[in-house]
């Protein structure tokens, strides 16, 4: 990860100069609040009470914080399965999400989703999705559909760097160029297509985004550690999207402290510590954006902390939340399938829709 | 009334549809300026554009999965696949995206897309080309799947999936696109888990899908002519939702059932009707259930011998002779 820098540069970007001291004070908190809703989620996962999978976004928070907080009422996003991040970052609350996790039906799902299934469609965010780089052509229907309606909007569509060399992203590139749709796709690049690192995984050039140049297709490649840096560059893309419908490929280098997820059983063997520990100190989103705060007199240390102790007890409150919520109903299992059935509506008045015996 | 091909009642549902809403839009390989490769959208593009009649290029599971990301954001995308066989590449956008977002999303959203395209054996493309994959879809909670096997039905039954609020897969019939039937001038719609009895009888219940039932029709007519059999025979329509109700009353009539279809034997639509019947009209039977599939074995080319592959009336004859 020796490419990352601790710039400073982006912070005169005309996007950052609009920012208020309210609005940057709220992306510290919002990146400790997914840091600390991470960290409790690890702990109550161990203790047994979720099931499952959980992949964890530790040290890439600064990439759904300061992408998101660019897009406006008709910006949409969409992510892969390490989506707790950009849930928070969009908005949804603590309670539903731990509750999601905690296999609840007060969850933001009702307990049908888990951890890869987060949606919140009032909130322009459409999940959320478990299959490696399935969300990809869902991005391109929604900017295909923004298009058609004739909105000035664009889809932000989060994908990892093991889902490059899924063939649906390449179909999805080649649809949304063609098309001129105004989606963004952003890889976000941890460095291991869970435990196989971007040089055992992938063939590449100079990095991965460039693989747009065979769509023809405007691509940039940047350091995902500085909020300032993440929405200079990301609302270049933005602009693109809205003023020209055009689609941008981004490739943003992130680093993840966890494992692929909580049962990758190999997360200390194809990382050194050492390495883990550089990030951390030396480019960790939270540190650096704290730094910036500090700088700008924007915010004392003790405030830092404050902001870290409210997130943290945010947390802990969610998880009494999700512990005190009733499980789904076991009869809440056939809900939610079709939607015609539902609402009983005329059209679901005719034949048979399940068939437990 | 008119008499039209199943191809020309596909055409006016979808042009219907599209005058009707504007969020309907019509995607696929050739959909639009080559005017479709089964012409089932002929002349379309040139009425209504650019906006509604989208070629894509040959990229199933983008393309696919593009239309349930619109779907999502409440566009009606009508989604033609050359050939349901092509499902295959795009299977995990069937089955994860458009079957499990409602689902996984604790009901937040619901997408009304319809996938169509022809799903039949018997026209020598071989065995990549021949999938009826309405079992398999059918087997997963989330989807609609529809088989109409004449053009009224393609007509009404279409209509209906474009307005529905759910995934509906329409599988149409290669062989059925220049046949003609009647159908009225004025707007009908078909409701999804409605079965038709296409022909009453009394000695044995015919249940079939799809062009089966056109076989199942022929076959009666020569049970009658040639041994005083009465067929009644049941097409089915949708498959899921499925009108089990038609079904049992009939058997409960005819005291006699056999499952006719073009898919292959292996939990084919008929297993889960045999299952059904047994279960639920067991009193009623006075012999064993039969079931008559295609041939079980990827599709043959050779066109003579692709023939005998699927059911045909002689096939149901000898099948209905051993049960009565």
């Amino acid at each position: 990860m020796d490419t990352l820098t601790n710039s400073t540069a982006y912070a005169d970007a005309a996007i950052n100069k609009l920012l208020s001291s309210e609005d940057k004070i709220r992306f510290l908190r919002d990146m400790c609040r997914i840091r600390r809703f991470e960290q409790t989620s690890l702990k109550y996962y161990n203790l047994g009470k979720m099931g499952g999978f959980l992949h964890l976004y530790s040290g890439q928070e600064a990439v759904a914080v300061g992408t998101i907080s660019l897009c406006g009422e008709n910006d949409h996003i969409i992510t892969a399965y390490r989506d707790h991040g950009h849930a928070l970052a969009v908005g949804m609350g603590m309670n539903e999400c731990m509750a999601e996790l905690f296999g609840k039906a007060t969850g933001c799902s009702k307990g049908k989703g888990g951890s890869m299934h987060f949606f919140a469609p009032e909130r322009n965010y459409w999940g959320g999705h478990g299959i490696v780089g399935g969300q990809t052509p869902l991005g391109a229907g929604i900017a295909f559909a923004l298009k058609h309606k004739g909105l000035r909007g664009c889809c932000l569509c989060y994908l990892g760097d093991g889902a490059i060399n899924q063939g649906p992203f390449h179909e999805s590139l080649n649809l949304a160029a063609l098309f001129k749709l105004p989606v963004i796709y952003i890889i976000e690049n941890n460095g291991y297509s869970m435990g196989t690192s971007q040089k055992r995984s992938s063939a590449f050039r100079d990095n991965l985004a460039q693989r747009a140049e065979a769509y023809n297709m405007a691509w940039d490649v940047f350091t995902g550690e500085d909020v300032y840096e993440v929405r200079a560059k990301t609302q270049i893309a933005i602009d693109r999207a809205h003023n020209e419908s055009a689609p941008t490929l981004l490739e943003i280098q992130t680093y993840r402290y966890y494992g692929h997820s909580v049962a990758d059983a190999n997360a200390k063997k194809y990382r050194t510590p050492e390495e883990i520990e550089q990030y951390k100190t030396q480019h960790d989103p939270i540190r650096i954006w704290t730094q910036h705060l500090v700088n700008e007199g924007l915010i004392t240390e003790s405030e830092v902390e404050e902001i870290d102790r409210e997130a943290k007890e945010e947390t802990n409150e969610a998880v009494r939340f999700a512990e005190e919520s009733p499980l789904p109903d076991e009869s809440d299992i056939i809900s939610d399938v079709y939607w015609e059935v539902d609402n009983q509506t005329e059209g679901a008045k005719h034949g048979r829709y399940f068939f437990n015996t | 009334m008119a008499v039209i091909t199943y191809r020309e009642a596909l055409k006016q549902a979808l042009a219907e549809e599209i005058e009707r809403d504007e969020n309907v839009v019509i995607l696929g390989e050739e959909v639009a300026q080559y005017n479709g490769a089964y012409k089932v959208t002929e002349g379309l593009w040139k009425q209504y554009g650019d906006d509604r009649l989208i070629d894509t290029p040959i990229s199933e599971a983008g393309f696919i999965g593009m239309g349930i990301g619109a779907a999502m954001l409440g566009l009606r995308p009508v989604m033609e696949l050359m050939f349901w066989s092509f499902a295959y590449v795009t299977y995990d956008q069937i089955v994860n995206n458009a079957g499990c977002i409602r689902y996984m999303s604790g009901g937040l959203i619901n997408l009304p897309i319809v996938i169509r395209g022809p799903a039949n054996a018997g026209t020598n493309v071989g065995a990549t080309h021949s999938h009826t994959p309405e079992n398999m879809l059918a087997n997963m909670p989330g989807l609609k799947v529809v088989c109409p096997a004449t053009a009224y039905d393609a007509k009404g039954l279409m209509k209906t999936a474009i307005r529905d609020n759910d995934p509906v897969m329409v599988m149409e019939n290669t062989l059925l696109y220049g046949e003609k039937w009647e159908v009225p001038e004025e707007e009908y719609l078909i409701p999804l888990g409605l079965a038709d009895v296409k022909r009453e009888g009394s000695d044995i219940t015919l249940i079939a899908h799809g062009r089966a039932v056109i076989t199942c029709l022929k076959a009666a007519d020569l049970l009658q002519a040639e041994h005083d059999i009465r067929a009644e025979v049941i097409d089915l329509r949708s498959i899921r939702p499925l009108d089990e109700t038609t079904i049992l009353s009939s058997v409960r009539k005819t005291h006699r059932a056999l499952v006719v279809e073009e898919n292959k034997p292996f939990c084919g639509v008929g297993a889960q009707i045999a299952s059904m019947i047994q279960e639920q009209a067991f009193d009623d039977l006075d012999a064993p259930i039969g079931r008559i599939s295609s041939i079980d074995a990827p599709a043959i080319y050779s066109p003579p011998v692709e023939k005998k592959q699927l059911p045909d009336a002689p096939r149901v004859i000898a099948k209905v002779l051993e049960i009565c």
